[in-house]
């Protein structure tokens, strides 16, 4: 497998940058590039996660500590208070970032929420050693403050990467999962029924609807009929639209 | 212009696969959270990868701006990285990391450690001569209350476990070597510069409270107190900042096509060995924590942990206790 590093592509539907990999089917694969704004908001998510998650162990574990309705820290440190509550809640803080990274395979709650997951240039999950050195690089990446220079590093690198992601070969890219294809359709339809771009017509339509206002719909959804069915649809009221577009889409119309 | 026939019917045929899509699309995503060790499962993805390819290649031209076109490029990727995704196996990894691939990192940069261990001793003996000539400048690498306290003939590290339990003082210790060292090889980033900067601060520091505390008649005392664990500590500043350097000298004197393939490279490699050390650094965490503030461990217990520490340093960066010999095969992981 090559991996083209320096190859960019222009994603015509949704506008972000690419990179390309090469596969050994001749086909390359696309990612989309996700930039210091998805970076950004996948790492405010996360930080309130594990914010939440480091606080919540200290607070729970401080009464069990103490007993009674206290969060009040002993004056002088014992290993109890330290191993039970302090410990713990540093360690939810620190290692947040990399065992939710190893265990989820390049995403993170915050990551799988923006939308985005990390790769290698070529395509692939990253090995245990690039997941752990993207993190110590966090040292650099965070200075002076609220990660300054990862945010530069971020901005005027061309993957739009930082220099843990750099140093560790990593990418983060759009994931895209919840694409869906055809729902309304039955591919079984296609064919002397429908056809294959009226298909794509009728099913953006049917999974907008909700979305559209009802002038809208009803004036798209009577020029989708006009062109598969020879009757007058300029009466119909936009329920029986949507019937007769589902019965097309289930190919129960000729 | 409307399309022609042709151009309808291949359309056509392309989206009448689209089950074949889902399905493929629906199996990388739980092959990618799963695994799995059926081959027929694993064969069928093969088998799925190359249908999206083709299906892709058309969709790019046939239905380049359609949500059909998106699914397929999700789900080629998907597939892609399902199928390249690395097998781990995590004791064969950690095995094969300290077996081979320390020892093999520890080897590559025996000419960085030589340097960076003169560039530490150097340092030292900077740091001793400028208080022994100039003992005012013991203010610029120590705070005032060690100053007093050093003064007032005691060492700050007496007393400490009154201060807090061992347990406490060793996770506090631990963590602050961890993160120094860690920053002494992310700070190779700048060049090796900031390496530089950080272990030859540290040994001038070394050197300065040294000659500070013989000042006072102290540095026997600190000797003892940092002989158990200062010699694994310090060797280990020094392999961070061999680390370091070798990160600055792949970016001053890129090997690669790139400064960053380059960079990436050497930062993977030498990665390895600060896994070691932070192994390294957790016992001596404890044994600073528990062994070195104790009074009532003699002189010749403490040498013998502090040589014994760091003949199990060397045993671990060779890979001897992970059963190498001179006529290894190395591990496949």
């Amino acid at each position: 497998m090559v991996e083209r590093n320096e190859a960019t592509i222009d994603a015509p539907d949704e506008g972000h940058e690419g990179h390309v990999v090469d596969s050994v089917t001749g086909v390359d694969v696309a990612l989309h590039i996700a930039g210091p704004g998805a970076r950004t908001y996948a790492f405010v998510i996360d930080w309130h996660i594990r914010v939440v998650l480091s606080v919540a162990w200290g607070v729970i574990a401080a009464l069990i500590y103490n007993g009674r309705w206290s969060l009040e820290a002993p004056v002088e440190a014992t290993p109890a208070w330290f191993v039970l509550v302090a410990l713990p809640a540093g360690v939810i803080y620190l290692l947040y970032p990399v065992i939710t990274e190893i265990a989820m395979r390049g995403r993170t709650p915050g990551k799988r929420m923006a939308g985005v997951r990390l790769v290698t240039h070529d395509g692939s999950v990253p090995a245990l050693s690039a997941f752990l050195l993207r993190n110590v690089f966090r040292l650099i990446d965070s200075f002076p403050a609220f990660y300054g220079v990862g945010l530069v590093t971020c901005v005027v690198t061309r993957n739009h990467v930082r220099i843990g992601d750099l140093a560790a070969g990593t990418l983060l890219v759009y994931e895209n999962g919840d694409e869906s294809v055809l729902e309304y359709v039955n591919p079984q339809a296609l064919g002397a029924k429908l056809d294959g771009p009226t298909a794509d017509i009728v099913n953006d339509l049917l999974r907008r609807w909700n979305t559209l206002d009802e002038a809208a719909r009803g004036r798209l959804a009577r020029k989708v009929l006009s062109g598969v069915s020879p009757a007058d649809w300029s009466a119909a009221s936009t329920a029986g639209l949507r019937g007769e577009l589902e019965r097309v889409a289930r190919g129960e119309r000729a | 212009m409307s399309e022609s026939p042709r151009e309808r019917a291949l359309r056509t045929s392309l989206l009448q696969r689209s089950d074949q899509w889902k399905a493929a699309a629906d199996r990388a995503r739980r092959l990618s959270r799963q695994g799995t060790e059926d081959v027929g499962d694993a064969m069928r993805l093969v088998d799925d990868y190359r249908l999206l390819a083709h299906d892709l290649a058309r969709a790019r031209r046939l239905v380049p701006e359609t949500r059909a076109r998106r699914f397929l490029e999700a789900a080629y990727a998907q597939a892609h990285a399902t199928l390249h995704k690395p097998s781990t196996h995590l004791g064969y990894a950690v095995w094969s990391l300290f077996r081979d691939q320390v020892p093999e990192v520890v080897r590559w940069l025996r000419p960085h450690i030589i340097w960076v261990s003169l560039l530490f001793v150097v340092s030292v003996m900077v740091g001793a001569w400028m208080v022994n000539t100039y003992p005012d400048l013991i203010n610029l690498f120590a705070s005032p209350d060690l100053i007093a306290t050093v003064e007032r003939g005691e060492l700050w590290t007496e007393g400490l476990l009154n201060v807090m339990p061992s347990s406490v003082l060793s996770v506090q210790i631990l963590t602050n070597n961890i993160v120094v060292s860690l920053f002494a090889y992310c700070a190779g980033f700048l060049f090796g510069l900031g390496t530089f900067y950080i272990v030859g601060l540290n040994g001038i520091m070394l050197g300065a409270i040294f000659a500070f505390t013989r000042q006072h008649g102290l540095d026997d005392e600190l000797f003892r107190f940092v002989l158990a664990h200062g010699c694994v500590e310090l060797s280990v500043m020094v392999l961070s900042g061999a680390a370091g350097a070798a990160v600055g000298e792949a970016l001053i004197r890129p090997t690669l096509a790139s400064r960053g393939q380059s960079f990436q490279v050497a930062a993977l490699r030498t990665g390895k060995l600060i896994t070691a050390c932070v192994v390294l650094l957790i016992g001596c965490g404890f044994i600073e924590g528990y062994i070195s503030p104790n009074p009532e461990f003699p002189l010749w217990t403490r040498a013998a942990v502090g040589v014994g520490y760091w003949i199990f340093m060397i045993a671990l960066l060779r890979g001897w206790l992970f059963g190498r010999s001179r006529d290894h095969t190395p591990i496949d992981t």
